[in-house]
């Protein structure tokens, strides 16, 4: 068998590149070291000393705002020195390879690189051409994974229904494309979801789903019926250029989260977002800021459950 | 290091039952301590097990606050973070208070260090004070107890354990020391 080269030989964590493959006990672990992170937080001084003396890099080949903030906050609150590194603005327009980025920031006396790339492996490639004692984050490859974010939901998944062992989760839109879908699959999977449900317009949500052993929906009505979690995903417009989707109002139509469809789901079903979400569009604002949304939690959470795992691979 | 001789000196074969131990430390707070403004924080783990002990008998008003010195460790480089880290948990203002910080096994000092630093992220505390249940010496940092139940001096290699069973029983234990590493407490 081929050693997952996320992990060491003794079975700890290296890099986090996806969730696939990774040990229950290794996400676990994740999410409850995740816990003290969350009440640093809430401190006066938010700022813990794990990764004094360490160096950061953010290589963020495609835009994010968003996902690199979170990186950078945790990052800081963990007393790491952080270097932001928008590379489509640098070296790789004029000419560099990838690898030799790389070999170049290592001899920065780099610790750890937080990757972000269009192309899906591009943290795989990066993390087998490391030296040791380098580890690598992936923060988002392709219509790969987004290994932080599926364990940040799983933390906010965990922290509203305690257990996984009897939930069942609904992924709604465009799972096709989405590296958080795919990733949350595998944490659900991984961590016990017994029933797992996707749903959305058959060009974004084929039949072929069913083979990662979730169960396949067309209509939002009958996938959202009974359910504990709603787990939306953001529609790209560029869906609609390439003639997936005839509009965004069609789609609002069929797949949006309005307050009726939530409805169908138990009562203390919870709604979840990767952000950024787009209202109108697949979430009706009164969901978006209703009682059952828990949009802005997974954000704080999403720090705390950064720092957990960048505190788990620098200090092991 | 000689034992201070304002607390008593036990012999390792020869240990007190842990709670008569917490005895001669309720008797030691009991005229020192206010029960109206102290806010006592245990350390995890046997430090909270004596702190829920001590914060019944004295009848302490602020709740009990509790403390894992985990993330202010500092031999996290060598010996990495520990599973089932506890979130700190302090239910009072921290700016002003007078604390009790309480531990089990007071030794080289490293553990009361962390846990002062936690509890500066927090605010700046009026006064720290600290209660240990056994003090074993060998003091890595100049650190001391205010209030302790005994003194205790063990051979090289030896280390004290304070357990606790599903009865809530406390029971303190003298055994070879586990791992390669210092201890950190």
């Amino acid at each position: 068998m081929v050693r997952n080269p996320q992990l060491d030989a003794h079975g700890a964590l290296r890099h986090l590149l996806s969730i696939e493959g990774l040990p229950r006990d290794v996400l676990v672990n994740i999410l409850d070291t995740a816990r003290p992170f969350v009440s640093v937080t809430e401190r006066e001084v938010k700022k813990v000393p794990v990764l004094r003396g360490k160096s950061v890099f953010n290589l963020f080949f495609e835009n994010s705002t968003r996902t690199r903030t979170t990186f950078e906050i945790a990052a800081k609150r963990l007393s790491a020195d952080v270097i932001n590194l928008n590379i489509n603005a640098s070296s790789a327009s004029k000419g560099e390879s990838l690898l030799d980025t790389i070999s170049n920031l290592s001899a920065m006396d780099a610790d750890m690189f937080v990757v972000r790339h269009s192309q899906s492996g591009a943290p795989f490639l990066i993390a087998s051409n490391v030296r040791e004692g380098i580890s690598v984050v992936n923060a988002g490859d392709g219509r790969h994974q987004h290994p932080t974010q599926a364990l940040l939901d799983m933390y906010t998944i965990r922290h509203y229904k305690q257990s996984f062992t009897d939930l069942t989760v609904a992924i709604v839109g465009d799972v096709l494309h989405s590296r958080v879908a795919r990733s949350q699959i595998h944490a659900l999977s991984i961590l016990g979801v017994p029933e797992i449900r996707v749903v959305g317009p058959k060009t974004l949500v084929p039949d072929a789903f069913a083979r990662m052993g979730v169960r396949v929906f067309k209509r939002m009505e009958e996938a959202l019926r009974g359910v504990d979690v709603v787990s939306m995903l953001r529609l790209q417009n560029e869906r609609m250029d390439g003639g997936l989707l005839p509009s965004a109002q069609e789609y609002y139509k069929s797949y949006g989260l309005t307050a009726e469809r939530l409805a169908l789901a138990k009562p203390d079903a919870i709604v979840l977002h990767p952000g950024p979400m787009n209202r109108g569009v697949e979430i009706e604002s009164s969901v978006a800021d209703g009682s059952q949304s828990v949009i802005l939690p997974q954000v704080t959470f999403g720090i705390a459950v950064r720092m957990a795992v960048m505190s788990i691979l620098g200090v092991g | 290091m000689s034992a201070s001789p304002a607390f008593p000196m036990v012999d390792p074969a020869a240990l007190p039952a842990a709670d008569t131990l917490v005895e001669a430390l309720v008797a030691q707070l009991r005229t020192t301590v206010d029960p109206a403004r102290c806010a006592m924080v245990g350390i995890h783990s046997g430090g909270v097990w004596i702190a829920e002990r001590l914060h019944r008998m004295l009848g302490l008003a602020l709740p009990l606050g509790t403390i894992d010195v985990g993330l202010h460790r500092d031999d996290l480089e060598t010996s990495g973070l520990r599973i089932r880290m506890r979130a700190s948990m302090i239910p009072f203002e921290v700016a002003g208070a007078d604390i009790l910080l309480v531990d089990d096994v007071l030794h080289t000092g490293r553990t009361i260090r962390a846990a002062m630093n936690e509890l500066f992220d927090y605010g700046r505390p009026d006064r720290i004070r600290l209660a240990a249940l056994l003090d074993r010496g060998g003091r890595h940092l100049p650190v001391a107890a205010t209030f302790l139940g005994a003194h205790v001096a063990l051979e090289a290699g030896r280390e004290i354990v304070l357990e606790r069973d599903a009865q809530d029983t406390l029971l303190l234990e003298v055994r070879a020391r586990s791992g390669p590493r210092e201890p950190a407490a």
